[in-house]
């Protein structure tokens, strides 16, 4: 389990995120946390060899082509976040690693140790088992209408709107 | 590049672990941080129905569940969320929903994994208005519900069938304040794949968190302690997050925790909101249609009474137990059951799941007695009636002292079998004992036994 103060770090500072497995189709909840994080100031990169266009965004086979494309503009892709089996993430984790990804992020349901134990071995910082949009809401107060545990004991207002 | 990462936050493993605050600190913090529009540091009663919507395509996220908000206070609330993430932190769990009243929470909690057809193994020591809803409003319902002794565990596991769904109880009986071995019943729970549901209203989070011992939903009637002033009625639903819907024991059972919920545009509970799935069906699937929401303005006044619902459980226990001990060896007084006393038969199952208070297992505030009499039953009410400020009144968990006679009042709709089965002897005086003076509770009561017998 990730410490807040580690989660809060990954998500200040990954802003480029590639979404392996982010499906096309509204009530997916790859859609929707692809879009939550989109409306958070983040930018989406599909990952659907199936989907030209997602989100207003070209969607790529693999990371390994969209960091290529993301290249010659001058970008790099910050977060590997993964809506793929648990099965299917080593080959992902390898990728992630070779474009210098910084976090590679595992949705709920998706635990693949290996994969992140490799790709904690290379310097990736790695998350299981959470949904990155659940997480984000959670430290940064928009899950608070939910009545969810998030952790966060602070005297501190807030510096932004929940919503 | 490759410096970022040396320097950035690579090394999961040697970031610092969150600070784990204690009861007290999350008591009166949980959930409420400054307001971030005005700096208030006390947490805003937001007394509105409705939250504008920033633009048509934002509304239609929000009722999709794709953007976190509110949209209606049937369904959340700002200042309820409050509450619901401080009882979710004090009770360790992961989600919680509020609720209207304590019953409305049990209905909630229930009926989000319920329907026709289904069954129910609950305790036959329950609170008389459980035994009622179960037994008579989800009869009603066709929902089935076999009630047991819980004494022995194993009568849960005997009365499992095919269709039951749910095995529940109380960490402590009202009002026979016994105490449940909620690992073994949970064990037995989960060997059948089934969640265990917890009435934690006596113990209160801060004497046992029933998660902690393998319960997988716990439910409260937060007019009792949480509030602790007898002004205002809640109820709260606490999600573990711990409960695998989709295992192969339960996924058969549960499948509208998994398949595109009919109630509620297609969303699958589990895959997507994962650890508080339950807590948002609850939310969306029960309390959004039933309607048994909770006021902000009560949630508010029941969030006043948490911030000090660490100092007063404590007194309400010394205050028991002192209170126990003056009847146990009082001439007038034929017997007494509380088990905080080392002679009740629950006293090794409260010292292991119920936090110490003084080096004693706190048993929470409720006691029962008989009075030694030729009418025990008549000198029950009029002990009742000589009590100079010990108020005779149907609730429990008050700063005041409270009594009653529960044969002739809380049990009235129980017949003389259902009577027996709730271990409610007819003369059987009710304590709510209070965080009063203690020396001045045990001269009312002892006054009035004086008067009584």
């Amino acid at each position: 389990m990730n410490s807040i103060s580690e989660l809060r770090k990954i998500l200040g500072s990954c802003k480029t995120i590639a979404v392996v497995g982010l499906s096309p189709q509204w009530h997916r909840p790859s859609f929707f946390a692809a879009k939550y994080m989109q409306a958070h100031g983040y930018r989406v990169i599909p990952v659907n060899p199936a989907a030209a266009e997602i989100l207003g965004e070209r969607s790529y086979a693999s990371v390994t082509a969209a960091a290529a494309a993301l290249a010659e503009q001058g970008q790099r892709i910050d977060m590997v976040d993964c809506f793929r089996k648990t099965g299917d993430i080593g080959p992902i984790a390898d990728e992630a690693i070779a474009i210098g990804a910084r976090c590679l992020w595992q949705q709920i349901g998706v635990v693949n140790e290996t994969a992140a134990a490799k790709a904690r071995a290379a310097g990736l910082a790695t998350v299981l088992d959470r949904c990155v949009k659940i997480e984000h809401a959670r430290l940064f107060g928009g899950l608070g209408w939910a009545g969810v545990n998030t952790g966060v004991i602070s005297s501190r207002r807030p510096q932004q709107l929940p919503y | 590049m490759a410096d970022d990462h040396a320097h950035g936050f690579g090394k999961s493993g040697e970031e610092g672990a969150d600070h784990e605050y204690g009861f007290g600190t999350r008591a009166i913090h949980a959930g409420a941080v400054p307001d971030p529009v005005t700096g208030a540091r006390a947490t805003p009663i937001h007394q509105t129905t409705s939250f504008v919507f920033d633009s048509a395509e934002h509304a239609a996220s929000l009722f999709n569940l794709q953007t976190f908000g509110n949209v209606y206070s049937r369904i959340s609330n700002p200042t309820v969320a409050v509450l619901e993430e401080r009882i979710a932190s004090l009770e360790g769990g992961r989600a919680a929903l509020a609720c209207a009243t304590g019953m409305a929470a049990q209905m909630t909690a229930l009926l989000a994994i319920l329907k026709a057809g289904d069954h129910i193994v609950a305790a036959s020591t329950l609170y008389g208005g459980s035994v009622g809803q179960l037994g008579l409003g989800f009869a009603r319902l066709g929902i089935e519900t076999t009630f047991v002794d819980p004494e022995d565990p194993d009568n849960f596991r005997r009365a499992i069938r095919p269709a039951t769904r749910v095995l529940y109880g109380e960490t402590l009986g009202n009002p026979l304040v016994n105490v449940l071995d909620i690992e073994a019943v949970a064990g037995i729970a989960h060997e059948h794949g089934l969640p265990l549901v917890i009435d934690n209203t006596v113990a209160s989070p801060y004497l046992c968190t029933p998660f902690a011992f393998g319960a997988d939903i716990v439910v409260h009637s937060a007019t009792k302690y949480l509030g602790g002033h007898g002004t205002t009625m809640a109820g709260l639903v606490v999600e573990s997050g711990k409960f695998d819907w989709g295992s192969p024991l339960s996924r058969d059972k549960f499948p509208e925790m998994l398949e595109p919920s009919r109630a509620y545009h297609g969303v699958k509970f589990y895959e997507t909101f994962g650890d508080f799935g339950y807590t948002m069906k609850a939310r969306m699937e029960v309390n959004r249609t039933f309607g048994a929401t909770l006021s902000p303005l009560n949630a508010w006044l029941i969030l006043q009474g948490v911030e000090t619902l660490h100092l007063r459980m404590q007194a309400h226990c010394r205050n028991a137990l002192r209170v126990a001990q003056f009847l146990s060896d009082h001439p007038l007084v034929n017997w007494v059951n509380y088990p905080g006393l080392p002679q009740s038969p629950h006293h090794a199952l409260a010292r292991k799941q119920f936090r110490q208070i003084d080096g004693n297992p706190g048993a929470s505030g409720i006691l029962t007695f008989g009075i030694k009499a030729a009418d025990p039953v008549r000198a029950g009410e009029r002990f009742i009636d000589a009590c100079e400020f010990l108020s005779h009144l149907a609730n429990i968990g008050d700063a005041k002292t409270l009594v009653i006679h529960p044969a002739s009042t809380t049990h009235r709709q129980l017949d003389e079998a259902e009577l027996q089965r709730a271990g409610v002897r007819p003369d059987m005086v009710r304590l709510s004992v209070g965080i009063e003076e203690a020396d001045d509770i045990l001269w009312d009561i002892d006054q009035a036994l004086r008067q009584a017998a």
